[in-house]
C-alpha cells in the first residue's frame, strides 16, 4: 500500500488497483453501459420502423369509409366493419367469461386453498397452460365449443376459445396483484370480526383491484390479436353483414388482415396495412386505459 | 381493576407444527384493567393473547390445546363462532393498518360495513364517540373523508384503536401497539390505555418493561413458553418472587 496517510475508499488506490488496471474497469464499465442502452434503443427502433412503415403503406386508405364500410372484391372499396364489430364483440364477450372465472380462481387459491403439493401442482399447470400454443386451443374449441357443445362456428364459440386461452394469464395476473395485499390488513379484518369472504371482498378486492384490472386489460388485449384459434373454430374470412347474436358466424381484424395479405392483388397490401394500423392503434388505446387506470387506482390506494 | 375474571385460561398449550411455542399456562385475566404480558422476544406473548381471540388457529399449520374460557365459556366450544368472538374481543396489532382502500370514517366504520351490521342512521355518532374514545376526534374531525393513509404513524394507530372499539368489544387486546411509534406518540397512546381501563378490559403485548410499569395493573412474564409469574404490576418490579423475574426486570438478560 502506499504511504498516503488516509487512501480514500473506493478508489483504485485504496483497492490496490494499478492505474492501468483502473483504466480498463473504467473502460469495461462505459462499454456494458453502452451495450445495455443499445439492447433498449435497437429493439425499440425497429419496432418505430415497422410501425411507421406500415402506417404510411396503408395510409391511402386510412379514412372514415374504410372502417365502416364492407369487405369487397375491389380493394379501393373494401373496409372493414364486420372485422371491427367481430372483434369488439370477441373481446367483451371474452372478458365477460374470462374475468369473473380468473378472479374467482385466483381468489380461491390465494386466499382459501391451503398452501401444499396440490396448490403448487395447480400453480405450476397453470403456468404451464399460459404456454400452450394458442392454435391448440383452438382445435380444443373447435371440438368442444363447436362440435360437441353444438355452438357451431359462432361468435359464441369464439369467445370461449379465446376465454380458455387468457383464462391462465388473468388467473396468474390477479394471484400476483392479491399477492401484494399485505397480511396485516387481512389480519386486521379477521380481528374485527370479518369472515373470510367480508375481508376479500372488503379490503382484499378493491387493494388488488388496479392490479387485477391491470392484468386482465393485458390478457383481453391479446385475445383481440390471436388470429389461429378463430381461424380453427371457424371465422369466416369474407363477411358482408354485421354479427346480430351469439349464434352469428363472424370475423375479425387479425383475420381480415389475414385474408388480404394472401390476396394475389396488390392493392389489398395497401388494405391490410390500413387494417393493422387499426388493430394496433386499438391495441395501444387499451393498454394505455389499462396504464391510466392503474395509476388512478394506485394513487387512491396510497 | 376488577374482580371479576373475564378470561380465564388453564392448561393451554399452543404452537406451529412441530414447534410448542406454550406450555401448559394458566393465568387469569380480570376484567375491566390492564394486563401487561412481558418477556424476551420469541417466549410466546403473542401467540398467547392470539390465542384469546382465536387469531392463532388462523395460521396454517398453527395448533393449540387447552382451557380458554371469557366469562365462564370455553372459546372453543362447539357453538362457538371464532368470528363472533373477535367482535367482542377486539385486536390492535404492531404496525398501524388502516384500510388503504377507506377514509378516515369508512377505516372506523370498517368493523360495522364490512360484517353488514352499518346502522347508517347512527354512523355518525359511532364515528365520533369511537374517535373520542380514542382520542382522536378534534385531530381529524374536519378531515374525516381524507384517506386513514393520511395521517401520521402514531395517529394512524389510535384510527386503528378506534376502529376496534366502535365494533364495541368487551375485550382489547394490544399486541406491542407503540413499538413502531416515536415516544411522543406512544406516550399518548399509553394515555389513552389508562382512559380506556375504565370501561374495558385490555390485554397489552409489551417489549417495554418501562412501559407494562406505568400502564399496567397486573403484568405476567412469559419465559420460552412458560408463565414464570403473574402478580400486581408493583410487585413484579419491586418484590418478584421469582429469581427469573427479578434477573429481567432488572436487566440482567432479555
Amino acid at each position: 500500500m502506499t504511504a498516503g496517510p488516509h487512501p480514500m475508499p473506493g478508489t483504485g488506490e485504496a483497492a490496490g488497483l494499478s492505474p492501468a488496471l483502473r483504466r480498463r474497469s473504467v473502460l469495461y464499465e462505459r462499454l456494458f453501459a453502452w451495450a445495455c442502452l443499445a439492447a433498449v434503443v435497437l429493439p425499440l427502433l425497429l419496432l418505430a420502423v415497422l410501425v411507421a412503415s406500415v402506417f404510411i403503406a396503408g395510409l391511402e386508405r386510412l379514412e372514415w369509409s374504410f372502417l365502416t364500410g364492407f369487405p369487397s372484391r375491389k380493394w379501393e372499396k373494401a373496409g372493414i366493419l364486420p372485422a371491427l364489430v367481430g372483434s369488439g364483440g370477441l373481446v367483451v364477450l371474452t372478458a365477460c367469461m374470462a374475468l369473473p372465472v380468473g378472479v374467482a380462481a385466483a381468489v380461491y387459491l390465494e386466499e382459501y386453498s391451503r398452501p401444499g403439493r396440490v396448490s403448487r401442482l395447480i400453480e405450476l399447470n397453470i403456468a404451464n397452460l399460459a404456454g400452450v400454443p394458442s392454435v391448440i386451443y383452438g382445435l380444443l374449441g373447435l371440438e368442444v365449443f363447436v362440435r360437441v357443445v353444438g355452438m357451431g362456428r359462432s361468435i359464441l364459440a369464439g369467445a370461449c376459445t379465446l376465454a380458455l386461452l387468457v383464462l391462465p394469464i388473468v388467473i396468474m395476473a390477479s394471484r400476483e396483484a392479491l399477492r401484494t395485499v399485505p397480511d396485516t390488513l387481512r389480519e386486521a379484518a379477521t380481528g374485527l370480526g370479518a369472515t373470510r369472504w367480508q375481508t376479500v371482498r372488503g379490503v382484499v378486492l378493491p387493494m388488488a383491484l388496479p392490479g387485477v384490472l391491470t392484468g386482465s386489460i393485458l390478457a383481453v388485449s391479446r385475445a383481440m390479436g390471436e388470429t389461429a384459434p378463430l381461424i380453427v373454430v371457424g371465422a369466416l374470412t369474407y363477411v358482408t353483414f354485421l354479427p346480430d347474436g351469439l349464434d352469428s358466424p363472424f370475423t375479425a381484424l387479425p383475420i381480415q388482415i389475414f385474408t388480404w395479405v394472401s390476396r394475389p392483388q396488390r392493392g389489398f397490401l395497401i388494405d391490410a396495412a390500413a387494417g393493422i394500423t387499426v388493430l394496433l392503434g386499438l391495441l395501444l388505446v387499451i393498454n394505455l386505459t389499462a396504464i391510466l387506470l392503474r395509476d388512478r387506482l394506485q394513487r387512491r390506494n396510497s | 381493576m376488577s374482580t371479576e375474571v373475564a378470561f380465564s385460561v388453564r392448561g393451554l398449550d399452543a404452537g406451529f407444527g412441530d414447534n410448542e411455542v406454550l406450555h401448559g399456562i394458566d393465568l387469569d385475566i380480570f376484567e375491566r384493567g390492564v394486563t401487561a404480558v412481558i418477556g424476551p422476544s420469541g417466549c410466546g406473548k403473542s401467540t398467547f393473547i392470539r390465542c384469546l381471540n382465536r387469531m392463532h388457529e388462523q395460521i396454517p399449520i398453527a395448533w393449540s390445546r387447552g382451557d380458554v374460557r371469557l366469562d365462564g365459556a370455553d372459546v372453543h366450544g362447539p357453538d362457538v363462532d371464532p368470528v363472533l368472538l373477535r367482535r367482542r374481543v377486539g385486536m390492535v396489532f404492531q404496525k398501524p393498518n388502516p384500510f388503504p382502500t377507506m377514509s378516515i370514517r369508512g377505516n372506523v366504520l370498517a368493523g360495522l360495513t364490512l360484517t353488514g351490521r352499518l346502522d347508517r342512521s347512527r354512523a355518525d355518532e359511532t364515528v365520533e364517540r369511537s374517535l373520542m374514545q380514542a382520542a382522536l376526534w378534534d385531530e381529524v374531525k374536519d378531515r374525516l373523508d381524507e384517506p386513514g393513509g393520511s395521517l401520521s404513524g402514531g395517529q394512524q394507530q389510535r384510527l386503528c384503536i378506534a376502529r376496534s372499539l366502535a365494533v364495541e368489544p368487551d375485550v382489547l387486546l394490544m399486541d406491542e401497539p407503540c413499538s413502531a411509534l416515536d415516544p411522543i406518540a406512544t406516550a399518548r397512546i399509553e394515555d389513552l390505555m389508562y382512559a380506556l381501563r375504565e370501561s374495558y378490559t385490555l390485554v397489552i403485548v409489551t417489549h417495554s418493561m418501562q412501559q407494562a410499569a406505568r400502564v399496567s395493573d397486573r403484568t405476567a412474564f412469559f419465559l420460552m413458553g412458560d408463565l414464570v409469574e403473574v402478580d400486581e404490576t408493583s410487585s413484579i418490579f419491586t418484590a418478584p418472587s421469582d429469581q427469573r423475574t427479578e434477573d429481567y426486570v432488572t436487566g440482567k438478560f432479555g
